[in-house]
């Protein structure tokens, strides 16, 4: 069980008024907020203990490494990677996915080879794949979306095919909270010899995660989502995989030796960091996993579900309001729209009351198509969030609902 | 016809009496409800402002010597800045128009409305209802 005031107060932002009135911050899906711990591991880094890190022979270089590597073995654990050269840090998600496009995709995809996704992937799923394919000749085929919100395993099973060198899709929908039957994927893709890429911006702080148990080839997520800073994020990939990558930025750290006559890249995991990383923002992270990891990604899954069915079961009533993505498998997401209203000024009428949702098409374009609309509200669920919130969230949008129509 | 300036300060005179956001929000709702703003030839892609969210309208033509806007959103908060902007600037030379200083809007506390971060096509349109004055002047 969790405790929620006490967590509350771990959070500073939370206390914050809002144009006058106590924030409501259903944002999640978006960014989650950060436990005082994680910003305090950030100032007391540079306050105390800062310097670059690798190959420095003095005390805080020393130092400096031994944190950020200790982050590494951290997340290695918690996804339960075989090794933690397995973890390769990353600005992002975004960043991570146009890595693999970069390196395995330029190496491995060449013309008349397929690449899978869903119709349910963010833009950065989408737009890499894409620039791949402009320049490879390679083709992008899209699981469709059903009107719940899901996709069908037999679509998937016709399109995943011996073609196929790389399926790449979202765990957890940004825009509809959809679960993906991830375990099905997986299975589809390695029967045809493919690869497989998940997208867990938006699951990795919902529910465990376990890499190998999954036969996950790469896996990625962002720092900012998981309540850790902004600038931070994983790819996780199979050892063997990784190896057999060219590297991606050229620079300092990923090198071994470099001459005029031809430069020698590092091993795992240093030939994917080139350049100075982003050391507080890592370390800080290590905080913000450990935070979660204190908390019990089990109990944070039956709270955030709880709130989630509470949040369903109180919009669900309120006259003309539609949900999209009502799948049974669901996480901490619901998009919804008021009948013949903008959800633009549905977005204004409710921040004017301090509750943070957000509008628009969520980088999701093609699900927005898919359902003929301009965008949607989206409420997003933390551990930190509670029933009276879903309760102020429903009074907004009774007003919103008043005022717009 | 008022001088933009005129029209600027009538407006924050309105939006004075609105002591809270919910009254100003109705007004703003309620005029932009009012205002049959474009005709559907006009909401072409070319007159179309990209916004992320909201998506605006945006038309300019001259009549003797004056240029007139016909514009709309198909959000109505927009709609409503939307309706300010054209009530401000319309009707007015292209030069008065391209050297317009619009301060109303951050005088009756609708600042944020211009924030990219709302992406609902405002700035795109005061930038395209300039670049009209400043086109129609080039091409007097």
């Amino acid at each position: 069980m969790l405790n929620i005031p006490q967590i509350r107060a771990d959070f500073p932002i939370l206390t914050e008024k809002i144009r006058g009135k106590k924030l409501v911050y259903l944002d999640n899906g978006a960014s989650t907020q950060k436990p005082q711990a994680v910003i305090d591991a950030e100032s007391f880094y540079y306050e105390h203990q800062y310097a670059n890190i690798h190959r420095g022979v003095h005390y805080l270089s020393q130092i400096g490494t031994d944190l950020y590597e200790g982050v590494r073995k951290q997340v290695q654990q918690f996804i339960n990677a075989k090794y933690d050269h397995e973890v390769i840090f990353t600005k992002g998600t975004t960043n991570a996915i146009n890595l693999v496009a970069y390196t395995f995709g330029r190496k491995f995809i060449n013309e008349g080879d397929e690449i899978v996704v869903t119709e349910m992937e963010h833009h950065s799923n989408i737009v890499p794949w894409q620039m791949l394919c402009d320049e490879k000749k390679c083709v992008l085929k899209v699981i469709p979306l059903q009107a719940d919100g899901t996709i069908l395993l037999e679509d998937a099973e016709k399109l995943i095919t011996p073609k196929t060198k790389l399926v790449s899709v979202v765990y957890v929908s940004n825009a509809l909270g959809t679960i993906n039957p991830i375990q099905e994927l997986i299975a589809l893709a390695h029967k045809n010899g493919a690869k497989i890429l998940i997208d867990a911006a938006q699951a990795i702080q919902h529910f465990k995660i376990d890499v190998q148990a999954m036969d996950a080839d790469f896996l990625v997520f962002s720092g900012h989502k998981i309540y850790g800073p902004t600038g931070t994020g994983i790819l996780y990939g199979k050892e063997d995989i990784l190896n057999a990558m060219p590297p991606y930025e050229g620079g300092g750290d990923m090198i071994k030796t470099v001459s005029f006559k031809g430069t020698t890249y590092n091993d795992l995991p240093f030939k994917f960091e080139a350049g100075t990383p982003n050391i507080a923002g890592c370390v800080a992270l290590g905080t913000a996993i450990k935070y979660v990891e204190e908390l019990g990604v089990e109990n944070i899954k039956a709270y955030e579900t709880e709130l989630l069915n509470y949040a369903t079961e109180k919009l669900s009533a309120i006259e003309g309001l539609k949900i999209y993505g009502t799948a049974a498998h669901k996480s901490s997401v619901i998009s919804f729209l008021l009948e013949g209203i903008h959800p633009y000024d549905v977005g204004v009428i409710l921040d004017n009351m301090g509750i943070a949702i957000r509008t628009g098409h969520h980088c999701a374009q093609p699900v927005m198509d898919h359902y003929g609309i301009p965008g949607t509200c989206r409420a997003s669920f933390a551990f930190y969030n509670t029933k009276e919130e879903v309760d102020v969230l429903v009074e907004g949008i009774l007003k919103a609902k008043k005022m717009l129509s | 016809m008022q001088s933009i300036n005129n029209i600027q300060d009538e407006i924050i005179e309105d939006f004075s009496m609105y002591d809270d956001w919910n009254d100003k929000y109705e007004y703003l709702i309620e005029f932009g409800k009012s205002l049959p703003l474009i005709e559907e030839q006009y909401k072409t892609e070319d007159n179309r402002i990209h916004g992320c969210q909201s998506k605006v309208w945006l038309h300019g033509e001259v009549k003797d010597d004056n240029l007139y806007f016909y514009a709309d959103s198909d959000a109505i908060i927009t709609k409503g800045i939307v309706g300010l902007l054209v009530k401000v600037l319309s009707g007015h030379t292209p030069k008065e128009i391209a050297d317009s200083d619009l301060y109303f809007i951050g005088k009756i506390g609708l600042q944020e409305h211009l924030s990219p971060t709302r992406a609902n096509g405002l700035v795109s349109m005061i930038k395209k209802m300039k670049t009209y004055g400043i086109a129609f002047q080039a091409a007097n």
